[in-house]
């Protein structure tokens, strides 16, 4: 069993406090829902947990079963265990979905052992029945001229062959079309299960419909303001965020 | 004599250690060869002596490191043997030469169709005389190293010579290989592809050395491709990291003719590399494709020309550089359309992909068009590495330096893909890849 600890977690960006003081646990087999409206810092925690260069934690920790990774580089704590599905993957010219996960899959076997290539890509292959993908879609270039449907299938396919212990899915804003959004949701429920942990960010209820979460939490101004079960997200859904900005006022006034 | 450039610079021997008695003795090797052959080695030898070395305000020597290009310290080396594995590629005929000799040549009697010659340069002065005198380095030297063009041809021991006659096709490449061994070792190395009216045929050469001794390396390639001819000719420059390395190309593409030439760079202490394509004919096509890894301290120097001489002709150069730790490239295109060549399209692009802060890049993109129905495009860009992309890789659990690798394969991707065969196209990936794998 797997837990990611969020503590009290602070995050900047240049001078600027995105994430400001935000607790949350997850535990192997839960998929959480986090909520909130534009530039409340969904996606600024999404990076932080992954590592990404340009966030600056001022305060708290982030600890992956029992260990901070806040000192590690975004490589070690993805071998490590956390996965982050990007909103707006990189495109990556040249280098083959099939390259590319060779690589990743490589990285995570020891200093001069070489990743044995008839089991790798029967595992691929394995993976990409699973998710009912294409088998010629391991040859493209990773999300060169994809469209946003294929990028949120690669997303899937890399989650399906890293296995992470903690997925953090940033959905947010991404304006999904109706396929996409089942992509995802397909993907998540497959994957779904006693070892792997997700955190799902997403602006709309929409996804959560798909997605049936554990525990959703609403996210307003770098922290989080509400926690429930799965009828939260239909609340928020009928009231609109006002209702969480109102209250939010009310309580720090 | 020239004057020595500057004062601050030490005056050096325009000839360095091929001074007139290496010649003689050089000639007297050559006992079987035939008296033009010795005739033209001769007035190339006097060029050489009498042209100065390049100075630092030759425009066509424009950033390169003028003081490496010292030519002393080498000699002629005494013929050697090899245990280098050969290029991993199957090819229909190959040729290997260690230190300006032949050592093996083999044709597989099955791939090789009757009428292609595939022989060394010493055979074909007595045998293919002719030919031999029509296309042996018969194209002017424009790019600015004529002088160490003549030393080329005073010195060339051995070589390639490939003649493919009219309507023959090759299914599988002819491969060249050419070693340099032991400390201080000169090679010449000369491969020359003749093919003919509507042939097939693909060319592959090797440059590498057998240690990691200082060698001096100052070769030629002399493509052409007759009426309908589709060449294509691929160099993997490999030398040691002590090498100095002059290498020259001129390609000649003849009417309807299509000639698509890689090079790939990877070795060398200073490696110059010219290519002149000279577009003669209506219909005629040349792709100039080039890769290079430049790290630690390279010098990577290339200077091409497009030559559009007639109406309806096409070039596409496409250069790219990755460069790493403090390597340096620089890239010198030009592209020349004559008055009558309408119709022109002409393309030229230099990218490089900078992976270090200290690598330098040069691009010098140059056009000079006379005809006014023409499209010419060039550009030339440097680019760091994307963070967001490299965050995604290490996202993915890869680390910096395998990130940096991907990124740069993925970069010369573009190139090596547009190569047909496959097996030439992971052999070329592979030679990268121990550029990588040996930090």
């Amino acid at each position: 069993m797997s837990s990611l600890v969020i503590q009290d977690l602070h995050v900047a960006i240049g001078e600027k406090e995105i994430v400001k003081g935000l607790s949350l646990t997850i535990g192997s087999g839960e998929v959480h829902a986090v909520m909130g409206p534009n530039g409340t810092g969904k996606s600024t925690l999404a990076k932080a947990i992954a590592g990404h260069p340009d966030c600056t934690i001022t305060k708290g920790d982030v600890i992956l079963d029992g260990v901070s990774i806040l000192e590690q580089e975004a490589d070690e704590r993805a071998r490590a265990g956390i996965f982050l599905a990007f909103q707006y993957p990189s495109e990556i010219p040249g280098v083959s979905i099939a390259n590319f996960l060779r690589a990743a899959r490589q990285a995570r076997l020891a200093e001069g052992e070489e990743l044995d290539a008839t089991a790798y890509y029967k595992r691929l292959y394995a993976r990409m029945d699973l998710l009912k993908i294409d088998r010629k879609f391991t040859s493209r270039a990773v999300n060169e001229g994809f469209s946003g449907g294929e990028k949120k299938r690669c997303e899937i396919l890399q989650m399906a062959m890293l296995e992470p212990r903690i997925a953090v899915m940033d959905e947010t804003d991404s304006g999904l079309d109706i396929d996409a959004l089942r992509i995802v949701a397909d993907g998540v429920n497959t994957l779904r299960g006693p070892n792997l942990g997700v955190l799902l960010i997403t602006h709309y209820q929409r996804l959560l419909e798909y997605i049936v979460p554990d525990f959703v939490h609403v996210m307003y101004d770098g922290r989080i303001v509400k926690s429930g079960g799965k009828d939260l997200a239909l609340e928020l859904e009928a009231k609109g965020y006002d209702w969480v900005k109102k209250d939010f006022a009310t309580a720090t006034a | 004599m020239p004057a020595p450039s500057s004062a601050s610079a030490p005056a050096r021997s325009p000839v360095g250690s091929f001074a007139s008695d290496l010649f003689t003795s050089h000639l007297a090797s050559l006992a079987a060869a035939p008296a033009w052959w010795l005739d033209r080695k001769r007035a190339a030898y006097e060029q050489f002596a009498g042209l100065p070395l390049p100075r630092r305000t030759d425009e066509s020597w424009r950033f390169s490191n003028i003081l490496g290009l010292s030519l002393d310290g080498y000699g002629l080396p005494a013929p050697a043997t090899t245990r280098l594995a050969p290029f991993p590629i199957s090819s229909a005929a190959s040729l290997t030469f260690v230190n300006n000799t032949l050592i093996r040549g083999a044709a597989a009697e099955s791939k090789l169709p009757a009428g292609v010659i595939v022989t060394t340069l010493a055979e074909a002065a007595v045998r293919h005389a002719d030919l031999l005198q029509e296309h042996f380095m018969a194209q002017p030297q424009k790019l600015g190293s004529a002088k160490f063009a003549a030393l080329h041809t005073a010195f060339v021991g051995d070589g390639a010579f490939i003649h493919v006659p009219r309507g023959v096709e090759l299914a599988e490449p002819i491969l060249i290989q050419h070693i340099a061994s032991g400390a201080g070792a000169a090679v010449f190395p000369h491969t020359l592809v003749i093919a003919e009216e509507n042939s097939r045929v693909c060319v592959v050469d090797t440059f590498v050395s057998d240690d990691a001794g200082a060698h001096f390396a100052c070769g030629a390639n002399d493509l052409y491709a007759g009426h309908g001819a589709n060449l294509t000719y691929v160099g993997a420059q490999a030398w040691s990291r002590d090498t100095l390395s002059f290498q020259f190309n001129s390609t000649v593409v003849r009417r309807d003719a299509r000639v698509q030439s890689l090079n790939l760079n990877v070795g060398g202490r200073q490696a110059r590399h010219e290519s002149l394509s000279q577009l003669q004919a209506p219909g005629g096509f040349s792709e100039m494709l080039a890769l290079t890894v430049a790290d630690r301290t390279q010098e990577f120097d290339q200077r091409t020309l497009q030559i559009h001489q007639a109406p309806n002709t096409k070039s596409d150069l496409l250069y790219k550089n990755a460069l790493r730790d403090k390597a340096r490239t620089i890239f010198s295109g030009l592209i020349v359309v004559d008055p009558d060549a309408q119709k022109t399209d002409a393309y030229q692009s230099n990218r490089n992909l900078m992976l270090s802060e200290e690598a330098e890049a040069n691009s010098l993109p140059g056009l000079e068009i006379q005809a006014n129905d023409v499209r010419c495009t060039h550009g030339a860009t440097s680019s760091r590495i994307d963070p967001e992309q490299e965050f995604y890789l290490q996202s993915r659990g890869i680390t910096k330096a395998m990130a940096d690798e991907l990124l740069t394969f993925g970069f010369f991707e573009e190139v090596l893909n547009r190569l047909e065969n496959e097996e030439l196209h992971a052999a070329l990936r592979a030679l990268i890849q121990t550029q990588f794998k040996k930090k």
